[in-house]
């Protein structure tokens, strides 16, 4: 509740404005008609529909209105409207009808905002509103200036964050592994990639970012990496999943295999009569690091790629004695 | 992370010179990859809307780093109000209605 007064006290002023300038204008009409959506009539010149389009882009692009949620069903309606009447040829088949006013639907993307709005962790977060704040002695001086006084201006200033994008092999990420880069001068960074390091997580490395001003720190180099896929292994957190096949005969009569894991093959027992679906765990065979996950062997039993007459001879005979329902478990459930 | 060819493929209109320049003149700031620079989500998110600026809004290429400059410090605001406010909401009830009472947050609504 606290949140809300607050910000409404501060987000007043925006909507109050936004408030005024719809008044000025006819109101929406979520009829859909792109003329309307304009605020102009079938005989408005190209001339009239860019002119209105550029009036209600600026006034309602959602970049631009950051606190206003409904800015951006109207710049779309706005901008599909412009899309169908700022074209001549489009314009002039939608007046004869042949096309609607929703066929030219664009494809769905985000807005800037919602990445800029999200939090202050952006390379285009900006201090500059409130520097100031700072510099005064009254209790924003406190609050707006984070862990101790390196941030004041004309003093001595840190040097920037460097992001870096590293792509990082699937088993490299499961094992750890150490890596040297090139910076732009041209020096080399070794890194650590730490065994168990997830997609999108970024590494700081110290000091390695653009150099201080005034004799300040040097920035970090943020380091995000990308972590690629495996053909055989999946990865869900601190487990390794794997699909194996075994044949029908280690599946009747169970048996060892071998099984390959991130760190190496292992043995495994398949214990007689496994069916498809059936999950073995191997203990401390996934993710390394100090906490090991596991690898979850997912059993599936694939049939030899030519049944001969023997094994169906023997199954026709089997079946005779032995039938038995595997899906008594789905009875009534339609 | 998305390259080059990527982010033109994927904004409508956008050519890799025009591209080029906004990231020369620090509009658009990608990390650097190891095969060339590299594209996170909020880039692409900037590109689109700087292309919405220049060409739909005919906003003057020595107009656009002023609005990407204000902009940026009005999100920059936004997170302070926001962090604000959250010190605030941490507070005990007596406390929190003070501040309301003398920010005059409560009582003109």
């Amino acid at each position: 509740m606290v949140i809300g007064a607050l910000a409404q006290a501060a987000g007043r002023s925006i909507s109050e404005v936004g408030a005024l300038l719809r008044l000025g204008f006819r109101g929406w009409d979520l009829s859909d008609d792109p003329y309307k959506v304009l605020g102009l009539n079938r005989q408005a010149s190209q001339d009239d529909i860019q002119k209105a389009y550029r009036k209600l882009a600026k006034k309602h692009h959602p970049d631009l209105n950051p606190g206003d949620r409904s800015a951006e069903e109207k710049f779309k309606q706005v901008s599909q409207a412009y899309d169908l009447l700022g074209d001549e040829e489009k314009r002039r088949r939608f007046d004869r009808g042949e096309i609607d006013a929703q066929g030219m639907e664009r494809p769905q993307h985000r807005y800037y905002r919602e990445y800029a709005d999200a939090g202050a962790d952006h390379p285009y977060a900006s201090r500059a509103g409130f520097d100031d704040f700072a510099d005064s002695d009254d209790i924003f001086s406190q609050f707006f200036t984070r862990g101790g006084g390196d941030r004041f201006r004309n003093v001595r200033m840190r040097g920037g964050d460097i992001r870096y994008h590293l792509r990082v092999d699937f088993l490299d990420a499961v094992r750890g592994a150490r890596r040297t880069l090139t910076l732009p001068d041209g020096s080399p960074l070794d890194i650590e990639i730490p065994a168990g390091v997830e997609d999108g997580q970024v590494l700081r490395v110290r000091g390695k970012g653009a150099p201080g001003l005034n004799g300040g720190e040097p920035g970090d180099a943020l380091i995000e990496m990308e972590i690629g896929e495996h053909p055989v292994f999946r990865r869900e957190g601190r487990d390794i999943h794997v699909d194996l096949p075994i044949s029908i005969d280690e599946a009747v009569l169970g048996g060892k295999v071998e099984v390959p894991t991130p760190t190496g093959n292992v043995t495994m027992t398949v214990p007689a009569g496994a069916s498809s679906g059936r999950t073995l765990r191997l203990r401390g065979k996934g993710v390394q690091g100090r906490t090991k996950g596991d690898q979850l062997v997912h059993l599936s039993v694939v049939l030899p790629e030519r049944i001969d007459p023997e094994l169906e001879d023997f199954m026709r005979r089997w079946r005779e004695q032995h039938r038995y329902d595997p899906r008594w478990a789905m009875k009534g459930a339609a | 992370m998305l390259g080059e060819t990527e982010v033109i493929r994927l904004i409508q209109g956008l050519s890799r010179r025009r591209l080029r320049q906004w990231v020369q003149a620090g509009w658009v700031l990608p990390a650097r990859g190891e095969r060339g620079a590299s594209f996170s989500e909020i880039d692409v998110a900037r590109a689109r809307l700087i292309l919405h600026l220049q060409r739909d809004m005919k906003i003057g290429a020595d107009a656009v780093p002023i609005v990407l400059s204000l902009m940026d410090q009005v999100y920059g605001l936004r997170q302070e109000l926001r962090r604000l406010a959250r010190a605030v909401e941490a507070q005990p009830d007596t406390v929190k209605h003070a501040i309301l009472r003398s920010a005059g947050g409560g009582s003109s609504r």
